[in-house]
């Protein structure tokens, strides 16, 4: 299992190689004078200069690629513009709050999610089957922030049992309770769409399962329907489950930006909207580089999970 | 085209999915010609005013402008950007898929570690990320869409095309001479259609939702410009006063991904073939039992007896007779075997005995399955799941899919011990070792830890075996327990399976269709066709002198080794199919004895000696045998 | 002496197996360098389980597969895949699973018409000559034409596979387990239509089975091939009532016959060897119970048996 998880790190430095490549070249089709884009409305003199040391943006495209990612390796992702400070400052702060937010709808949806598809696979055609499918349906059509904002409505404004937004109070907040109270709604709005997906996806994949026969040898067996369903099938179907569940981490992430921007949530999301409406290319740039390398790396952790259930993986 | 229309609204959901999305585009179309305000007029004086007012139906927002005409024309805009973006990504994604997909290789690796690449990234980053480079507006939003799923598309896609180009009509179409690009375009593109339209009305939705998300950030349309999502985005602020503002484009979105999902739901179960035929239900753990009637005990039951066994499959309207009045009886210790060719109903009798056959869509419509004269079919689930594995223990066909690919060997063999009996670890792997043992694997305690992958199919065949011998059951049923395996292997598990007959005393009851391995291992054989036994008897007798002309012929159909090259005598035709069986005789069609009286009432068996023949002019070298 | 009507020679394929975009794997021999020589009119019978190398050969010979090694001659001119024109005429396939062979959303016709036209540019009324006349031939009704694979019998969409290979009036056809998906009364039809076809349209068979029996009963000569390797060839008759191979012989033995009682014996249980790695000397030592030491260490070539046979083993029966 060592010499596995050893060979997945390995192989994700090209994959995060790949992804500076790919920002760098969706930046490089930024029109105009580079500089001028990079700084937009911060384009004074003195930081046109800067830039252009920093990132030798007079230097042809590959030079300029290595210079970027040097700068990276040693912690350097630049200087925010707009908020002026350092841009991997700014993203380690706005990052942990994003990251409570989505693991926590990552975990609702995946429990939930799972739970319900194998219920669903296991009662078909029954009430409860008919019953979660059509919440699905309804979970997968409503878009997160609109979502969002009627339960502000509904829990907050009218009912007054949560707060309407942001993270803590501003007064005498900070506690773990505190994040609590202000956690429930965005991250429930969150994961709504994901368990919709993932319990869809479960009750597939837990269907496709039972139809194997040795699912029927497990019963030939005189195993009980109980050990069949959550011990054989689900086991199974896990194999198939797992990269969805790898793949909604993603789209907790990208619901995030809509979530944050609701519930005024402090993290990486919002801060990267502000900062494409601000113009700030810098920031943007070092944001999608750093989430999507985090998301890397959670991914490894979703195979070498997969190749522990699965003992065909193993490379 | 009608039939698919009809298997479209046969689902009722989708039927009303597709009204609706039919009214919406055809509103879309009509709202350049319909009397609606300018959604673009401001009107300050007049902000916010509440839904259902006079000549404002709907209202209007935070700068007064005409919520009913923003909505039609935002609901325009936001049809047409997701249905362009997801033909874009279609189109790009089927074009890297089906390249991919079809010539393999190393053209596949390049391009789907480019589009892992880019499913490295959180989909919205990257979104994001084109947006931030081009410049909000809402071209850019679409086109940003779009290339974040390309990849989804091209992932999906190719997986379906390299299934495909590993079939065999493709390399037919090499060998007539056809180019790739003409096997692209006429043998692989019209088999992957499906699952493009599939995935291209799946995914309107979600690109409807995509680009109001864009617009919603106010990354999308730019003012005054309307569409779904920047109405959303403006009526944010107004979120408190003024819900009306916020769930009118709410409730928009939400109807049309809506419906638009219905849609494609029902478009991709009209067209997977799979859900169709009904295949993706999931089976019960007893079949289901429908009875009218018990028939009555045997006056001297056996240790096994079938009694007028009936199986269905009722599949839609088609009602398939798989077993057909099936009478069986298995003494201790003795082996029969059941012979048939496939569609016979032999497996599907093996099933029914323990409850196993897949319900839906199985059911069993009438007869009695007695162990030691007890009805098993009329016992609660509880009663047969304890005869299941410890009294009647099954062997399948294909051990690799027949043993739970993600357990070890030893931990299937003891929770077999387990389901039926209290003992401890130590116990448990003690016995798992010994029965290993005496299936004649290798290094038995060693193996325990193996997973089924790392054996051969013999053996696994042989783990599959010692599960079955697990709690010393008094019967097997082997349900063609060699027909995938080689012929050398085969000649192994079947000298080890006559072994442990004579060894246990066994009862096994075994499914084939194969004369030469009845031959070998049963005492008696019966012969299935169409659902029916047609012949019984003591197996050297049967083989020697068969009674029923279809007994015969298949016989003669069977070339022997040692016989050298010859020609062979076959059957003109095939079986009948079990949902339209004709009247009389099931073999008539074929038979060259049979006469008009073979086509009319029913035949019984007719029980002469030790041998049952279901025929009225059975062969003639048989009842001189008999008489 | 009369021209082979195939003749193949050193013939040999490996595939790369675990090679990564930029890591070179290892080559895996599918079938060692193997000749062989079939007559004008002859059926030649390939037999071997699964894993022997029986279906490379044949994918190999008519140019579905590149070969590593060997050379291919027809009628005693080099057999040219790459121009279809000329080698459909010469050598044809039959697919082992007749259904999977046919595109399922093309009627018959449509697939039937493809090779005529692609390959010979034949207008519309020679083609619905060419496929009436070989619709006739196979015993087909005209009617299948316009229907979709889905709707046939395995038994007639073999027969429609049987039929293509028709289309071009090839001298040889190359039959992949052309009964192994069919049950045993329609295996017959199927078999018998073979031998028909082959008398009215002199064609010479590369008949591919596992089954024994069913080999025996339609080839002149066969061909055992074991891990890759010809192990023996001789006359029908001859190689399965007496095997000069130990491994044709536990074939022989193993093969289900009525009335002859099961084997007890252990010897020949072991299984085929890793093709990762394989073994030194021959294959099939390790399940001999006649290996001696020089078995594990040198290959026997394929040799002379004295009579019209040959077999590759140091110490034959």
């Amino acid at each position: 299992m060592a010499r596995y998880i050893l060979f997945r790190l390995v192989s994700a430095i090209p994959v995060i190689l790949g992804i500076t490549v790919i920002v760098f070249l969706i930046m490089s089709l930024i029109p105009g004078d580079p500089a001028q884009a990079i700084l937009g409305a911060y384009a004074t003199p003195e930081n046109v200069a800067r830039i252009n040391r920093d990132l030798g943006l007079d230097k042809p495209m590959v030079e300029r690629y290595f210079i970027w990612l040097g700068n990276m390796l040693t912690g350097d992702f630049g200087r925010s513009f707009s908020l002026n400070r350092p841009v991997l400052d700014e993203i380690l702060e706005r990052f942990s709050a994003t990251l409570v937010l989505a693991s926590v709808s990552l975990l609702v949806c995946s429990l939930i999610g799972v739970a319900a598809g194998v219920v669903s696979a296991a009662r078909q055609y029954g009430w409860a089957d008919k019953t979660i499918t059509f919440a699905v349906l309804i979970g997968i059509s409503i878009p997160s922030f609109f979502l969002g904002m009627l339960m502000i409505l509904l829990f907050a404004v009218k009912l007054r049992w949560l707060p309407v937004s942001g993270m803590f109070e501003i007064y005498g907040g900070r506690g773990p309770g505190d994040l609590l109270r202000h956690l429930v709604l965005p991250s429930v709005a969150l994961a709504v769409v994901a368990t919709g997906v993932v319990a869809r996806l479960s009750r597939g994949a837990m269907l496709e399962v039972l139809r194997q026969d040795y699912i029927r040898t497990a019963r030939a067996k005189g195993v009980g329907e109980g050990r069949v369903l959550w011990g054989h099938a689900l086991r199974a179907a896990m194999v198939a489950i797992l990269p969805i569940l790898g793949l909604q981490a993603g789209f907790v992430l990208s619901g995030a930006v809509y979530i944050e921007v609701v519930f005024q949530w402090p993290g990486v999301g919002r801060m990267l909207v502000d900062a494409i409406l601000k113009r700030d290319i810098l920031l943007v740039q070092g944001a999608v580089t750093f989430v999507a390398g985090c998301y890397v790396l959670f991914n490894i952790v979703v195979d070498v999970a997969q190749a522990m259930i699965d003992p065909r993986i193993k490379a | 085209m009608p039939v698919f229309l009809k298997l479209v609204f046969r689902n009722r959901l989708a039927g009303a999915g597709a009204i609706i999305i039919a009214a919406l585009v055809l509103t879309c179309l009509l709202v350049p010609v319909l009397p609606l305000a300018d959604p673009d007029q401001t009107d300050t004086a007049h902000r916010f005013i509440r839904p259902f007012s006079e000549g404002r139906l709907l209202g209007t927002d935070h700068l007064g402008r005409d919520l009913l005409s923003r909505l039609l024309w935002g609901t325009r805009l936001s049809l047409a950007v997701g249905a362009v973006a997801a033909l874009l990504a279609a189109t790009f994604g089927t074009l890297i898929g089906v390249t991919a997909g079809y010539f393999g290789g190393r053209v596949d690796a390049v391009l789907m570690r480019g589009v892992d690449m880019l499913m490295a990234f959180p989909y919205i980053l990257l979104a994001l990320a084109i947006v931030a480079a081009l410049g909000p507006g809402l071209l850019n939003a679409l086109i940003a869409v779009a290339a974040v799923n390309v990849p989804f598309f091209a992932r999906n896609i190719r997986g379906i095309s390299a299934g495909l180009a590993a079939r065999e009509f493709i390399d037919a179409a090499r060998l007539a001479g056809e180019g790739h690009l003409r096997i692209i375009l006429t043998e692989l593109l019209p088999n992957v259609l499906p699952t493009i339209i599939v995935a291209v009305s799946t995914t309107i939705g979600w690109m409807v939702l995509e680009t109001a998300g864009l617009s919603f950030l106010g990354l999308g349309s730019q003012p005054p410009q309307a569409d779904l999502g920047s109405m959303l985005g403006e009526a944010r602020p107004a979120l408190i006063t003024a819900p009306h503002t916020l769930v009118v484009p709410g409730l928009a979105i939400f109807v049309i991904v809506m419906s638009i999902n219905l849609l494609g739901d029902g478009l991709r179960d009209a067209l997977d073939p799979r859900l169709r035929s009904g295949a993706l239900a999931r089976p019960s753990p007893v079949t289901l039992i429908e009875r009218a009637e018990v028939p009555a005990a045997r006056a001297a039951p056996g240790f096994l007896d079938l009694d007028a066994l009936d199986t269905r499959f009722r599949v839609g309207r088609r009602l398939y007779k798989a077993v057909n009045g099936v009478s069986l009886s298995i003494a201790r210790g003795e082996c029969l075997g059941l012979i048939g060719e496939s569609g016979s109903g032999k497996s599907v009798t093996a099933l029914s005995i323990m409850g196993l056959v897949a319900s839906p869509p199985g059911v069993i419509t009438g007869g009695a399955v007695r162990l030691e004269g007890e009805d098993v079919l009329a016992l609660p689930y509880a009663a047969l799941r304890s005869l299941r594995g410890r009294r009647v223990a099954y062997v399948f066909q294909d051990p690799l899919s027949t043993l739970h690919p993600l357990y070890r060997v030893g931990d299937q063999l003891t929770e077999a011990m387990r389901v039926h009996d209290r003992i401890t670890d130590q116990e448990a792997r003690a016995r798992a070792i010994e029965l290993l043992d005496t299936v004649q694997i290798p290094n038995p305690a060693e193996r325990l830890s193996a997973y089924p992958h790392e054996l051969s199919g013999g053996m696994r065949q042989r783990v599959g075996i010692a599960m079955a011998l697990a709690n010393d059951p008094d019967l097997i049923i082997a349900d063609e327990p060699t027909t995938a395996l080689d012929v050398t292997v085969q000649a192994q598990i079947l000298a080890l399976l006559d072994q442990l007959r004579r060894d246990r005393g066994l009862s096994i009851l075994f499914i084939t269709h194969d004369f030469g391995v009845v031959g070998q291992l049963c005492d008696r054989v019966a012969v299935m066709y169409a659902g029916r036994i047609v012949e019984e008897g003591p197996t050297a007798a049967v083989l020697a002198a068969p009674a029923h002309p279809y007994t015969r012929r298949l016989i003669d159909c069977v070339p022997e080794l040692g016989g050298g090259k010859r020609a062979l005598t076959a059957i003109p035709g095939l079986p009948p199919a079990v949902d339209s069986l004709p009247e009389g005789c099931a073999f008539a069609a074929r038979c060259d004895r049979a006469r008009d009286v073979c086509r009319t009432g029913t035949l019984d068996l007719a029980q002469t000696g030790g041998r049952a023949v279901r025929c009225l002019f059975p062969e003639t070298t048989a009842t001189e045998d008999r008489a | 002496m009369t021209t082979p009507a195939l003749e193949v020679r050193n013939l040999s394929k490996s595939f790369p197996v675990g090679r990564g975009l930029f890591r070179a794997g290892r080559l895996v021999r599918a079938l060692m360098p193997t000749d062989l020589v079939v007559m004008p009119g002859e059926t030649l019978g390939i037999v071997g389980e699964s894993g022997c190398g029986k279906t490379t050969l044949a994918r190999m010979l008519v140019g579905l597969l590149a070969p590593t090694t060997g050379t291919l001659e027809i009628g005693g001119k080099p057999l040219d895949t790459s121009d279809r024109r000329v080698s459909s005429q010469q050598i044809q396939y039959v697919f082992q699973d007749p259904i999977s062979s046919l595109n399922p959303r093309k009627t018959i016709r449509q697939t039937m018409e493809t090779p005529l036209r692609v390959l010979f540019g034949m207008d519309a009324a020679a083609r619905a000559a060419r496929i009436a006349e070989v619709f006739d031939a196979v015993s087909l009704r005209p009617e299948f034409l316009d229907r979709y694979p889905h709707e046939f019998s395995g038994g007639q969409a073999q027969r429609i596979g049987i039929a293509r290979a028709l289309l071009a009036k090839p001298d040889i056809i190359v039959l992949d387990e052309p009964v192994s998906a069919l049950d045993v009364s329609v295996q017959a039809q199927v078999l018998n239509l073979l031998a028909a076809l082959k008398e009215e349209f002199g064609l010479t068979y590369l008949f591919i089975s596992h089954d024994l029996a069913v080999v025996e009963a339609v080839s002149d000569r066969i061909a055992v091939l074991y891990f890759g390797s010809v192990v023996e060839v001789g006359p029908a008759a001859a190689v399965f009532a007496r095997p000069h191979h130990p491994y044709t012989r536990l074939l022989a033995d193993s093969a289900p016959v009525v009335g002859r009682p099961l084997a007890r014996r252990a010897d020949g249980a072991g299984e085929l060897p890793d093709p990762l790695d394989p073994p030194a000397g021959c294959a099939f030592a390790r399940r001999c119970p006649k290996a001696r030491e020089r078995c594990r260490s040198d290959a026997p070539p394929l040799a002379t048996m004295g009579d019209d046979r040959l077999a590759a083993c140091h110490f034959p029966d």
